[in-house]
């Protein structure tokens, strides 16, 4: 197992304790590969340099 | 126990379009009794090969039959889609059953008090519901695979998926069952299943039809819409549903723009452009030679590139897994294993993603939204492949996408996706090729240009280029 793999179970723990989650260990290894896939996409949008004013798509009305 | 290979010849009335179904029911050449016992009959026969239904309400289609044979009879407006039998996906609400959404855990929810928005209208225009359709768990699928009810399957090969999360819809109506579905759509849940099962699908402009009474999945992004097997029939079924609702706030206050009567207007004058870049990466042969057939038959000459498509998939998928982890976080705390492990674990997933990259990319969104829509100042539409193949074998789990071996069920959307993501109309148009499976092209307009998707989509099923083929048998069992 790498490293990053590694970090990122850590991270699978620690945030499926904070939203009260419980995890079989037997879904670590798919979760982990859902989660490496979503934060590749993630990464991939947040390169996209936008201006600070930039706005989101929804708007809400009052 | 039926035979999953059974199959009987076709009879006419099987493959009858909603529009003929109503115009005879109008005219009194035909019975909507007699329709609606005819199409209970055919999902009696096919239902066990196709799995396309979890729920058939044939007690409320005779009776809704027998109220429109009397109101007929009576002298009164029986509908512009008069005893045409529909179905529809299983979170759109139908009284009196619950609201599965493909789940396990909503079978303890209570039967719904009320029918959809969408199912109203269309009963309002005379059509009549006759059940409930397989699907895949919580919308959260592109195969039509489902743990708990079994997958949907493809009528064109029965070992092959429909496609998803509608897949009990494009079985539904590419096998024979119904003319009529209706199904959603949040990145390509609509026009993915129209494509393997080689069937028209209509996603319109998001905010166009109104969601109220359906289960949601990614409300930021969920669009409904119906399935036929030719353009007049998708244009009759979405005149019929247009119209504000007040119970979706998502759902734009504007009047009906009806299209079928536009239909003939064909493409002439329209600027029509193939999408390349993105949209050429990763597709099968069979995708381009689709795409190259609807090309020429439209005298398509021009290509060009959505700017960031692939990001704005990315995008797509990174707003979709958090926002549905977030719809569901209840259910992952409390009945994890009652979920499709294949659902379970992506949405768990979801709901760690850190929140800045999803302000990231809503943020992203309306930045393509405005780049694609520049686009729009030049061309009428846009062509682009609905899948980079045709059906895969149930079961099957991965593909090989630009010599990149990938997985099946989050990847058959990736042309899909970013049509979607900012909303635009799409026509899926079926088409069959020599010998094989058929495949479907996106014809993509506008906002609210509908009407211009659903004309370019009628004159390529008139020049006999978009077509929903019937499969070779009526499928049925051995007894």
């Amino acid at each position: 197992m790498t490293q990053a793999e590694t970090d990122l179970d850590t991270y699978i723990g620690a945030t499926a304790a904070l939203l009260g989650i419980q995890i079989d260990p037997s879904w670590l290894e798919p979760i982990r590969f859902h989660l490496e896939v979503s934060l590749r996409m993630a990464r991939l949008v947040e390169a996209f340099a936008l201006p600070d004013n930039a706005e989101p798509a929804p708007v809400f009305t009052a | 126990m039926s035979s999953p290979t059974a199959s009987r010849d076709w009879h006419e009335a099987d493959w009858r379009d909603a529009g003929g179904i109503a115009a005879a029911v109008n005219a009194g050449r035909a019975r909507a009794v007699d329709v609606t016992a005819a199409a209970l009959e055919r999902i009696r026969q096919a239902n066990p090969a196709l799995n396309a239904f979890t729920a058939v309400t044939a007690d409320r289609a005779m009776a809704r039959a027998v109220a429109v044979d009397a109101m007929r009879a009576a002298g009164q407006r029986v509908g512009r889609l008069a005893g045409v039998p529909f179905a529809v996906k299983n979170l759109i609400d139908i009284e009196g059953i619950s609201t599965l959404a493909g789940s396990r855990i909503n079978r303890d929810h209570p039967p719904a008090s009320a029918d959809g928005v969408l199912v109203k209208r269309l009963e309002a225009a005379g059509a009549i519901c006759v059940g409930a359709l397989n699907m895949g768990e919580y919308a959260y699928d592109f195969t039509g695979e489902n743990l708990h009810d079994g997958p949907s399957r493809n009528p064109h090969d029965l070992a092959r998926m429909t496609g998803g999360s509608s897949g009990g819809s494009g079985s539904a109506v590419a096998g024979g069952l119904v003319p009529l579905a209706l199904g959603s759509d949040t990145n390509g849940s609509i026009r993915v299943p129209a494509s393997l099962c080689g069937i028209f699908g209509l996603k319109p402009t998001f905010g166009r039809l109104p969601r109220t009474g359906s289960f949601p999945f990614v409300s930021s992004l969920d669009h409904l819409g119906p399935f036929a097997r030719s353009v007049r029939d998708l244009a009759l079924a979405y005149d019929a549903m247009q119209g504000p609702d007040a119970g979706d706030p998502a759902c734009v206050v504007r009047k009906s723009e009806p299209t079928l009567g536009k239909l003939v207007a064909g493409a002439g004058g329209l600027r029509i452009a193939r999408a390349g870049g993105y949209f050429r990466q990763g597709a099968f042969p069979e995708a381009l030679q689709a795409m190259d057939k609807v090309s020429a038959a439209l005298s398509v000459a021009t290509e060009i590139e959505l700017p960031e498509a692939a990001r704005a998939r990315a995008a797509a998928y990174v707003i979709t897994t958090t926002e549905g982890a977030a719809l569901h976080l209840p259910r992952l705390r409390e009945r994890p294993g009652d979920f499709d492990p294949d659902v379970r674990d992506r949405l768990i997933a979801g709901a760690m993603i850190p929140a800045p990259f999803v302000a990231q990319a809503q943020k992203f969104r309306r930045w393509y939204r405005d780049a694609v829509l520049r686009l729009f100042n030049d061309v009428d539409v846009i062509l682009a492949p609905s899948t980079p193949c045709t059906a895969p074998r149930i079961g099957q789990k991965t593909f090989v996408l630009d010599g990149v071996e990938l997985p099946v069920r989050p990847n058959l959307g990736i042309y899909t996706q970013p049509i979607s993501f900012i909303g635009l109309p799409v026509a899926a148009v079926p088409v069959p090729l020599p010998g094989g499976l058929p495949i479907g092209v996106q014809v993509i307009a506008a906002p609210w240009r509908e009407d211009i998707a659903l004309r370019v989509a009628y004159t390529l099923e008139a020049a006999g280029v978009a077509r929903a083929p019937r499969p070779a048998n009526m499928f049925a069992p051995t007894g």
